[in-house]
């Protein structure tokens, strides 16, 4: 009775004093990122970007005068493990706050927890494009910022014949799409099209079939180690084609390892990689450097990992609260900005996407990269033409160009 | 008109030529993958009943040693043999220290080197890194029509069948042959008659382990050097020795060709997914048709 008595009496002042800890308790941001299997080649440097936007953040007070407590897992490049720790954040871990996902399938894995749990939620990666979900907030570029550039230019510059190779799920499926309508809003053919499922490593065939159909230029928007293993083959067989893609040398940095000429003549449209020589990128990549030396690349995605938590930041330093319906408003009322590494980009109030500035790299036979032509300031424009009001109104949806919202 | 019809004729034969000849490279090009992924794995298959979940492992080993070599200054034939001695030399050790305790307990040596394979592809991601880069394809290519072909790949399908062949005479024309088919038919009798079987058994798993090794050191300079690369090796591997059955050399040879061509007319007309059912498909009819395996067929009894 007496111990009971104690632990009561424990218990009341106890209570208080955790109450007055927790308005003082970090935010809490859960990352969901590939540290292992498939695609921790290209995840590692998003990881490492969302530890430094922390470290910076912190150093300075954090946001609201509270630090920001990072918990990570490791979803092993495995879409169930996705599930799994979503789930875990959520319940248990009751995070302000999701970050990460690389594979479009981990993604869409994923948001039905989101959505039904009302979490708010950061896919800092590029894409297919088309997500138009209330508590989804994207931070990478997608086709209408890097199709609209990369295809016509190419068209321009080689031929109005295009063959598509693509990783068979729905990153490929959706991007090869977006090639489809804009190589023919350009007047151009598409004189081939594939889609290689993910374990596919030989692509014998596949550098026969395009050589057959004779394109002026390749498109390819391979995923993971396997199928990277295209360039180095395609050289070999002397295919010699231009190609251009949203994500090779973006992501996975195939052009630091292959030996050149594997990747010669690629052109690609990211939002950012190492090789920018800007002032915003250079300071960013000593702050980097000196936090994680030994980074074999600091990627696109790095780039987008980082301006993920300073957009969260200004969000939640707008909304004067991390209450996720209260951050999300303070989002959709626009004017939430961040100054990165590729300089000033913002979120867009309608479709939860963000502005990019846009390089075209061009892959020398010497595998040094050049770019041949920047588009400033390029925003996720589809989305919102096509109907997705996320301000206005609620959605849940991906779209794509022949399954746009209904008006 | 008549010198009209010879250009014709002349262009359609040249047509059917490059037509023939890209459909064998092809069929060559599956056929070598599919023979020298799986021969590793069937030799310690077939020869000591162990499933070596392990085997990609060795693949990737044979290939980072072979790339680091050949960038330490190594001619490439004599980096892909370190490759190969590296990935042999490595099964030797796991054998004295693992799977020499699990010798006829085939579930517990299967997580076994399953453990093996998931600490190892780990072990070389923090710390050999993400990956390494690769090297050129050796040779250069040459053309035939519309077509140009890699002449390293042409080349693979023939040295796959000096494997083969090399392996021929290690097995029935050597001591170690006769020692080793002994000691699989009846191990007690073997070890009566005064074999040291324990020796015969870490020999012949170093041996599967370097010729997984070898794939790997083959196929170095094609594919991405990461620490997962291991698993482009462990499909092909398994379904062809699936296929073949546990006979080394009668299985593997007519599983490879079989399913090789199963796979390339396939990707040819349909695609590479359909290339890829096309390979389970045919497995999973195997299993139910000839459960004992293709090398089954040419067993005298």
């Amino acid at each position: 009775m007496k111990k009971i008595r104690r632990l009561a009496i424990g218990c009341a002042v106890i209570l208080p004093i955790s109450f007055s800890v927790m308005a003082a308790d970090p935010i809490k941001l859960g990352l969901l990122e590939d540290q292992s299997g498939n695609f921790s080649l290209a995840v590692i440097p998003k990881i490492h970007a969302t530890e430094l936007a922390i470290e910076e953040i912190n150093a300075k007070g954090g946001v609201l005068g509270r630090p920001i407590k990072l918990i990570h897992y490791d979803t092993q490049s495995d879409n169930t493990k996705f599930q799994e720790l979503a789930r875990r954040l959520i319940q248990t871990d009751k995070v302000d706050v999701i970050f990460g996902g690389f594979s479009s399938a981990s993604r869409e894995a994923i948001r039905p927890i989101m959505d039904k749990a009302k979490q708010l939620y950061f896919y800092n990666n590029q894409y297919e494009g088309g997500v138009c979900d209330s508590n989804v907030f994207v931070t990478g570029a997608v086709p209408e910022q890097q199709f609209s550039t990369l295809v016509p230019w190419l068209m321009e510059k080689y031929g109005k014949r295009v063959y598509t190779i693509a990783a068979d799920y729905n990153f490929g499926q959706i991007s090869a799409e977006w090639v489809r309508k804009i190589v023919k809003e350009n007047g151009g053919t598409m004189v081939g099209e594939e889609f290689i499922p993910l374990s596919v490593s030989q692509f014998g065939q596949t550098i026969q079939n395009i050589q057959k159909a004779k394109p002026d230029f390749v498109m390819t928007l391979l995923v993971g180690n396997l199928q990277s293993a295209f360039f180095e083959q395609q050289a070999a067989a002397n295919l010699n084609l231009p190609m251009g893609s949203s994500i090779q040398v973006g992501q996975a940095y195939e052009h630091k390892r292959f030996k050149p000429p594997a990747l010669k003549n690629m052109y690609v449209t990211p939002n950012y990689i190492e090789e920018v020589d800007s002032p915003a990128s250079n300071d960013f990549k000593k702050r980097f450097r000196a936090k994680y030396p030994d980074e074999p690349y600091i990627s696109q995605e790095a780039a987008n990992a980082y301006d993920a938590v300073y957009i969260y930041k200004a969000a939640v330093e707008k909304a004067k609260s991390t209450n996720m319906t209260a951050v999300r408003k303070a989002i959709e009322g626009g004017g939430i900005c961040t100054n990165g590494p590729q300089g000033k980009v913002c979120m867009d109030p309608k479709s939860h996407h963000m502005s990019h500035t846009i390089y075209l790299a061009h892959v020398k036979d010497d595998h040094s990269i050049e770019f041949p032509k920047v588009w400033n300031d390029i925003k996720p424009y589809w989305l919102g033409e096509a109907g997705c009001n996320l301000a206005a109104k609620a959605d849940y949806s991906q779209y794509t160009p022949t399954n746009p919202p209904k008006k | 008109m008549g010198c009209f019809n010879l250009i014709l004729l002349e262009s359609s034969g040249m047509t059917i030529v490059t037509t023939v000849y890209s459909f064998l490279y092809q069929f060559g090009d599956s056929f070598a993958y599919l023979a020298l992924s799986a021969l590793g794995l069937a030799v310690i298959f077939g020869m000591m009943g162990v499933i070596n979940l392990a085997h990609g492992e060795f693949a990737m080993c044979g290939a980072y040693v072979t790339i680091l070599t050949a960038k330490a200054g190594l001619p490439l034939p004599l980096a892909m043999m370190t490759g190969s001695l590296a990935a042999a030399g490595a099964g030797a050790i796991l054998e004295f220290l693992i799977v020499r305790h699990l010798y006829n307990r085939l579930f517990d040596s299967i997580v076994a080197t399953w453990a093996v394979s998931l600490i190892t592809q780990q072990t070389m991601l923090i710390f050999a890194g993400p990956s390494i880069e690769g090297l050129s394809t050796p040779f250069h290519s040459f053309e035939l029509g519309i077509y140009s072909f890699s002449t390293y790949r042409a080349l693979l399908p023939f040295f796959a069948i000096a494997v083969l062949a090399a392996l021929y005479l290690l097995f029935f024309r050597t001591n170690y042959g006769i020692y080793a088919r002994a000691t699989i038919q009846n191990a007690q009798m073997a070890k009566c008659l005064g074999l040291r079987t324990s020796r015969i058994y870490s020999f012949t798993f170093a041996l599967g382990a370097g010729l997984a090794g070898l794939a790997g050191a083959l196929y170095a300079p094609t594919i991405t050097a990461v620490p997962t690369m291991g698993s482009s090796f462990i499909v092909p591997a398994f379904v062809t020795v699936v296929t073949g059955g546990a006979n080394v050399l009668l299985g593997v040879l007519p599983a490879a060709g079989i399913l090789g061509l199963i796979q390339s007319s396939l990707t040819a007309v349909l695609g590479q997914l359909a290339g890829q059912i096309g390979l389970l498909l045919t497995v999973i009819l195997m299993i139910r048709l000839l459960p004992m395996g293709v090398g089954n067929l040419f067993n005298r009894r």
